[in-house]
């Protein structure tokens, strides 16, 4: 059973996601993540930055719990993820809104529906998608556009698209996969912008980056990760280089 | 389950068939050809088996009895034959209506010579069975019984046709299986293709927090509606043929007509039409379910 554990402390309470000693092995090569120690609060914006293979995309999965750990502990919005279970998988996710590099719109539906699809998901009824989704296409900038099919628009608005629907839950925690990877530097900046915009309404932003002109920039915590272990966790932090 | 929610569930489920058209008229198709097969096997089959038990039920064996055996015996004989299971009709045939079907079948004018009934001992029960194998264990305990003298019958046509009926069954079984793992084969591999290509749009269902069951529910409508209509198609198809065929075969081979005996396109279509929608339905549910499944561990 998926077990919201009590909590024990007002510190504990605002952590939103907790990694100890978390390690990772797929079946074959090397360990993708070792003895992580990771401790997120409600409210924060947090950059992960790292090379590739540096680990980053195997902590999203777990965070996602789309990959289990090999062993240590993961909670994340009170859900153990150790030993959650498939069934409750869904209901966990609700409270997580995820944007990816790709942005996964789904290609033959228009903009309103993929968004009204994440309130579908979690059985809203007609009545609320209809106040809610042109709500928050309005916050994006996409209001003029419901109707356009992905394949119609620009990467910039198919990203706030993608942002839209992961944030018409109204997420707790909103997860960032290189949400830049595919944009220009003007799309890019729009993106961040807007994620700072839902970080300052109280929603935790965790955004997987290799950009480092936006990181450097927007002086926000940055934890690094480097061959699967985290060699620096700063606040208003820096992209650090390989060499 | 919410009513918006069942609805929107249906609509995508038909919406699917319409998004994914080379896929839905694949699988159609398939179902299509696998089911026509199967239909037109089976009526074939259902004919033939029809024609072998009409020959069946005209083979008859013929009970004599001993030289001045009271009627009261006769009558009693019968009942006793009448008991057993594997008798299905029963008539009994004097001296003289024996005479008169001989004379009249193989003599005609030149009966006219006879004064007197030849075959004056040939009183005789016709009896016919319903299952014609049993013809052997029948003789044995007619042969058995106080005031029978002979028991006439035709072991050969017994045998070729309890062996023609055993061939049937065989054929049946066999050709009914390979139709199945074909159908099987060419079903799953055709939603397969179809499943991997809306891969990504599972995994997106799934990333947002949908259920399994919500992912699952428009692929297994779509699934079955596609069952439905494949099924639909070639019943309409053999419906059309049916009657045409035989009535091409029932001309055609007039010389044949005693022999040929087909069924009602009624008769075929009472057990195929629920058999093919079910298989058609079935292979529909079990395929897209089970194929989505595979893909359900995001």
């Amino acid at each position: 059973m998926a077990t919201k554990k009590k909590k024990k402390s007002t510190a504990a309470e605002n952590e939103i996601i907790t990694l100890t000693n978390v390690c990772k092995a797929y079946s074959t090569g090397a360990p993708a993540l070792k003895d992580v120690n990771l401790r997120i609060n409600r409210g924060e914006f947090v950059f992960i930055v790292g090379d590739s293979g540096s680990g980053k995309s195997t902590l999203i999965k777990l965070l996602l719990r789309e990959l289990t750990i090999t062993s240590g502990y993961i909670n994340v919005m009170g859900y153990d993820l150790s030993k959650i279970r498939h069934r409750k998988i869904p209901k966990f996710r609700r409270n997580l809104g995820v944007v990816f590099q790709d942005f996964r719109l789904l290609k033959d539906r228009n903009v309103y529906e993929n968004v009204a699809f994440a309130q579908r998901v979690i059985q809203k009824s007609n009545k609320e998608i209809k106040r809610n989704v042109p709500s928050i296409l309005a916050v994006v900038g996409l209001a003029g556009k419901y109707k356009a099919k992905p394949r119609q628009l620009s990467g910039g608005e198919q990203q706030r698209v993608a942002l839209a629907r992961a944030l018409v839950n109204q997420p707790t925690v909103l997860l960032a996969d290189e949400p830049t990877g595919n944009l220009d530097p003007t799309n890019s900046w729009e993106i961040m912008k807007l994620l700072d915009q839902i970080n300052q309404n109280g929603t935790t932003v965790i955004v997987v980056t290799h950009n480092r002109e936006i990181v450097n920039a927007m002086k926000k915590r940055v934890v690094t990760l480097r061959k699967g272990v985290i060699i620096s966790d700063e606040e208003e932090g820096e992209y650090i280089d390989e060499d | 389950m919410r009513i918006n929610t069942f609805f929107y569930t249906l609509r995508q489920g038909f919406r699917n068939l319409f998004r994914n058209k080379w896929f839905t008229l694949a699988s159609i198709a398939t179902i299509s050809a696998c089911l026509f097969l199967f239909g037109l096997f089976y009526a074939i089959v259902m004919n033939f088996a029809h024609m072998v038990k009409t020959a069946q039920e005209g083979v008859a064996v013929y009970v004599f009895f001993d030289d001045g055996l009271e009627e009261s015996r006769i009558q009693e004989i019968g009942e006793l034959i009448l008991k057993r299971p594997e008798v299905s009709e029963i008539n009994f045939v004097s001296a003289e209506e024996a005479w008169e079907s001989f004379k009249a079948e193989y003599l005609g004018d030149y009966a006219d010579g006879f004064t007197e009934n030849p075959l004056a001992d040939s009183a005789n029960y016709e009896v016919y069975l319903n299952d014609v194998s049993m013809q052997s264990a029948l003789v044995t305990y007619l042969e058995s019984l106080d005031g029978v003298r002979l028991v006439n019958r035709s072991e050969i046509v017994a045998t070729t046709l309890t062996g023609v009926n055993a061939l049937i069954a065989y054929v049946s079984v066999g050709i009914i299986a390979i139709l199945f793992a074909v159908s099987v084969f060419l079903i799953s591999n055709t939603v397969t293709i179809g499943i991997s290509v809306r891969r990504e749009e599972i995994t997106i269902m799934k990333y947002i927090g949908a259920t399994d069951f919500f992912v699952r529910s428009p692929f297994v409508i779509e699934g079955m509606m596609i069952g439905l209509i494949g099924a639909s198609i070639p019943l309409a198809v053999i419906y059309g043929m049916y009657n045409v065929v035989m009535e091409y075969v029932t001309t055609r081979f007039t010389m044949l007509s005693s022999l040929l005996s087909f069924l009602t396109v009624e008769e075929i279509f009472g057990i195929l039409t629920p058999v093919s929608l079910g298989i058609g339905v079935g292979i529909g549910f079990l395929g897209s379910a089970a194929t989505v499944r595979r893909h359900l561990r995001v």
